[in-house]
């Protein structure tokens, strides 16, 4: 075997309480394509701030061929030739390409351009240098964080969960990028939960649950199932099965709504239509930034629609484009938000408190005083049918996990037995025995009569989930396709807009 | 090739409840020692400072009920303006607010100087009350129909009020028999507040602002307008998720904090005063922004910073006196304890992490 590039030691590395790492062993061999697989909180995240040198271990010892190192900061590692691209991009969108870059590497506009060239042929990172970031799609901009990093020539490459913001067919690309690399001797650390992804290009994997090593196997030796039941460490729940269901009235009927957008950087909405009956999961797919957001806020109330506005969205058949979330929720709607902490719930307040949020209309408030006592049962009782794991209804939301405390929202909107139910990237971050429990939670609630309406980034879960799918692109929604007449590769050229340019 | 490490402020995972106790504690013992080196630095001798302000206003009956006196515009105040500042609408005019109070108090009887009965100190209450309600409704009005910073627009009218009251007592409300001095006339006796403690300023404006106090603890602890106010101040985005209006937040916020500083500038008229002059404006609306956050935003320890707030005012007068303090020195030492207060106040959901790796990192690099 030949000598580890990069080989990690009985790392330990203790946040308060959390034992984030414990003694980890790690070996990154040269050319290797290296898996970290585990679920959210296993750990993945703060392994690689120590090899990147944003952290520094409490414990144990890092070994860059074969010496010691104290990778003391970003710096001192990218001068062992560590690079590392992240899944929230550090660029400037009102800058072009070769701008960006040569804000970190030195030379000449010239030859930084020439080179970024040269480098886009021989890896497949094709991206125009003088072309601004703002106008580049994800997949794009992705690229240039990559070349950003291979200008500095580095030899371990680590990639934080880089397939979650790219639609199918760039992760190919993506891939094909990451084997020629590989075949340079460049080592690849590719951090993911997509076991299917790890499964086709990871050489190596390493699996961590809880901060600690639980395996080191070669992916293509075992099925996902299996990769899946390592990584969580007991079996995964089944799917619940999607029942035949009579199709309900329409519950959400959204017709030719536009929306300009007010920020220079948002995206306008155009010309969407969807509807949504009873006892049916609709599914919208797209790559984030493609105005998941907007349209989120047209549908829950949080923006309304001017008065004057063409159009349509009525829900239970009432017109409510000019009400507001709380109005919009007396007729049976409910709506999960993406972001938990400080939209969904309040971080520094209660559970307890945390429930009169949305379900103060379930007797909390009488005479405009709270009545603490219905509240607390209230929380009690989500708490206990939702696995919520926390000390109690006293805790406060801000200290819990965040799949822990999706599970709570999600319980607590439940709770308002909803007619129709809106999420936002339901298991965004959600460890996958929690996702697996709230899509059965979902799939339940469809059989049972409920309007479910779900934005997700994720092309697997809505797979899973949905009766139809609607492709959110610029602004602007596809038409519906039915889940099982469509192949992923549909969905995946209408998630870049291959669609319209056909049309 | 780290030359110099910083420690570094950390979130916690948890609000530390030890330390929100003792930051007015710590903040108060800090300003006072760093205050005492000043004083000496300046010629004083601190010891006899410490002992005016902080010990004698407790030797006296009559100065006790002085500090008293101070406390209640300061309590009322403060309780008002805290509502808002939950709710991260900042308040800044309190004190033109106040003023707009006492002159809306004072018109009953600087237009019915011969007026009598019972009726009358509480319906200038009322009126004052009124007036600082519409004076703080400008800056609402502005903030929620063009986004207008709350904070500058309640500060600048405060001047604008400074200099209403100037026209008001140099022009129409100028009293005839009264030397051509800038105050209006004596107020009778039926527009004046009952005294509470026989032989004291202390009038029964304590207990409106002792009332008050309570009314704000149940308010922001029990009742759901003071839920949406806190949701809204800690995070605008889960408030506007709920569906509570960020518009009715701000009307909200400042209608009761320009209410309870008028009815203050109002018992400040019928009060200690007797009349409306220009030195009624004292700067209790700025210093109860101190004892607002000095108490922790939280009505029961706005009452306990604002006797705090009332022993420095009367302890700075004595000081001046007897030790011969300047009279800004009371202002730097208000001033300091709110910084100080802010800094403590940081811990609470921040610790400090020392870095501890500096010295090996030195070694280790070759």
């Amino acid at each position: 075997m030949a000598e580890p590039l990069l080989s990690l030691r009985g790392v330990t590395k203790i946040y308060g309480p959390v034992h984030a790492n414990s003694g980890v062993d790690l070996d990154v061999e040269p050319g290797a394509i290296h898996a970290i697989l585990g679920e959210n909180g296993a750990g993945k995240s703060t392994l690689m701030k120590l090899i990147y040198g944003v952290d520094t271990p409490d414990e144990g010892d890092i070994y860059w061929r074969g010496e010691r190192f104290e990778v003391t900061s970003p710096a001192a590692a990218r001068k062992l030739g560590v690079g590392m691209v992240f899944q929230h991009f550090s660029l400037f969108e009102t800058l072009t390409v070769v701008e960006n870059v040569s804000l970190l590497v030195p030379g000449s506009k010239r030859e930084l351009t020439s080179r970024i060239k040269q480098l886009g042929t021989e890896f497949g990172l094709e991206v125009d240098p003088l072309a601004y970031v703002h106008a580049l799609s994800v997949g794009e901009r992705q690229r240039v964080e990559i070349i950003r990093c291979l200008l500095a020539d580095p030899k371990l490459l680590i990639l934080d969960e880089p397939t979650s913001v790219l639609p199918p067919q760039s992760v190919e690309l993506l891939f094909d990028t990451l084997r020629r690399l590989a075949a340079t001797g460049v080592s690849i650390l590719f951090i993911s939960h997509k076991l299917e992804e790890i499964r086709s290009i990871c050489t190596h994997a390493t699996i961590l649950r809880g901060g600690k090593v639980t395996g080191n196997v070669t992916p293509k030796d075992f099925d996902a199932h299996q990769l899946a039941t390592m990584m969580i460490g007991r079996n995964m729940p089944d799917p619940a099965p999607a029942k035949e269901v009579e199709k309900g009235p329409l519950l959400l009927d959204v017709a030719h709504v536009s929306l300009p957008s007010e920020d220079p950087f948002g995206v306008s909405l155009e010309d969407v239509s969807l509807e949504v009956r009873g006892g049916e999961i609709l599914g919208i797919a797209g790559v984030s930034g493609n105005g998941q957001s907007e349209l989120a806020a047209v549908i829950s109330g949080e923006t309304m629609l001017p008065r004057a506005a063409d159009g349509r969205l009525s829900m239970m058949g009432t017109d409510v484009r000019t009400m507001g979330p709380a109005a919009r929720r007396g007729f049976g709607f409910a709506f999960v938000p993406e972001d938990r902490l400080g939209q969904g719930a309040v971080p520094q307040l209660s559970l307890t408190k945390n429930s009169i949020l949305t379900a103060h209309s379930k007797g909390m408030v009488a005479r405009g005083m709270i009545r603490g006592g219905r509240a607390t049962e209230f929380t009690r009782t989500c708490i206990a049918d939702n696995d919520v794991r926390t000390p109690g209804a006293s805790a406060e939301a801000g200290s819990l996990s965040g799949g822990n405390l999706q599970k709570f929202i999600i319980g607590r909107e439940l709770m308002l037995e909803p007619k129709l139910l809106f999420l936002n990237q339901p298991t965004w971050g959600v460890d996958i025995g929690a996702a697996t429990a709230i899509r059965k939670r979902l799939i339940e609630l469809r059989n049972a009569g409920c309007a479910i309406l779900v934005i997700s980034e994720e092309l697997e879960e809505l797979f899973e989930l949905s009766d139809h799918m609607q492709v959110l692109h610029d602004g602007r929604l596809s038409g519906r396709f039915k889940t099982s007449e469509t192949e992923p590769e549909d969905i995946g050229r209408a998630m870049i807009g291959a669609e319209e340019a056909a049309q | 090739m780290t030359t110099f490490a910083l420690p570094k402020l950390v979130r916690r995972e948890k609000a530390s409840l030890p330390i929100l106790v003792a930051a007015p504690f710590v903040a108060l013992l800090a300003a006072a020692l760093s205050n005492l080196v000043l004083y000496a630095a300046i010629g004083v001798d601190p010891f006899a400072v410490f002992y005016a302000m902080l010990i004698e206003p407790f030797t006296s009956y009559f100065s006790f009920s002085e500090v008293l006196l101070k406390a209640g515009p300061l309590l009322l105040i403060a309780q008002g303006l805290a509502i808002g500042f939950r709710a991260k609408v900042f308040n800044i005019g309190a004190e033109g607010q106040f003023v707009l109070g006492a002159i809306f108090a004072s018109a009953i009887p600087v237009y019915y100087p011969m007026a009598s009965g019972a009726w009358l100190w509480p319906s200038m209450l009322i009126l004052g009350t009124l007036g600082g309600l519409l004076w703080a409704s400008i800056t609402a009005f502005w903030r929620v129909r063009l986004n207008a910073n709350e904070i500058l627009v309640s500060l600048m009218l405060s001047f604008v009020a400074l200099q209403l009251l100037n026209y008001l007592l140099l022009g129409p409300w100028k009293d005839p028999a009264g030397f051509n001095f800038p105050q209006s006339v004596m107020f009778p006796f039926d527009a004046l507040l009952p005294t509470l403690l026989p032989g004291t300023r202390v009038n029964i404006s304590l207990l409106i602002a002792l009332a008050v106090a309570v009314a704000a603890w149940f308010f922001t602890q029990r009742s759901f307008a003071g839920y949406r106010l806190e949701v809204g101040g800690l995070a605008p985005n889960a408030a506007r998720y709920a569906g509570f209006s960020q518009n009715g937040a701000i009307w909200i916020s400042l209608l009761i904090g320009g209410a309870a500083a008028g009815l203050a500038g109002a018992a400040e008229v019928s009060g200690p005063v007797g009349q409306l002059q220009r030195s009624i404006s004292t700067g209790y609306g700025y210093a109860a922004i101190i004892v607002a956050y000095l108490g922790g935003l939280h009505p029961i320890g706005i009452v306990f910073s604002a006797f705090l707030m009332a022993t420095l005012y009367i302890g700075g007068d004595n000081a001046m006196v007897s030790a011969g303090l300047p009279i800004a020195a009371v202002n730097v030492f208000q001033g300091s304890l709110l910084l100080a207060y802010l800094v403590a106040i940081t811990f609470v959901r921040r610790r400090l992490v020392w870095p501890q790796k500096a010295t090996t990192e030195m070694v280790a690099q070759p």
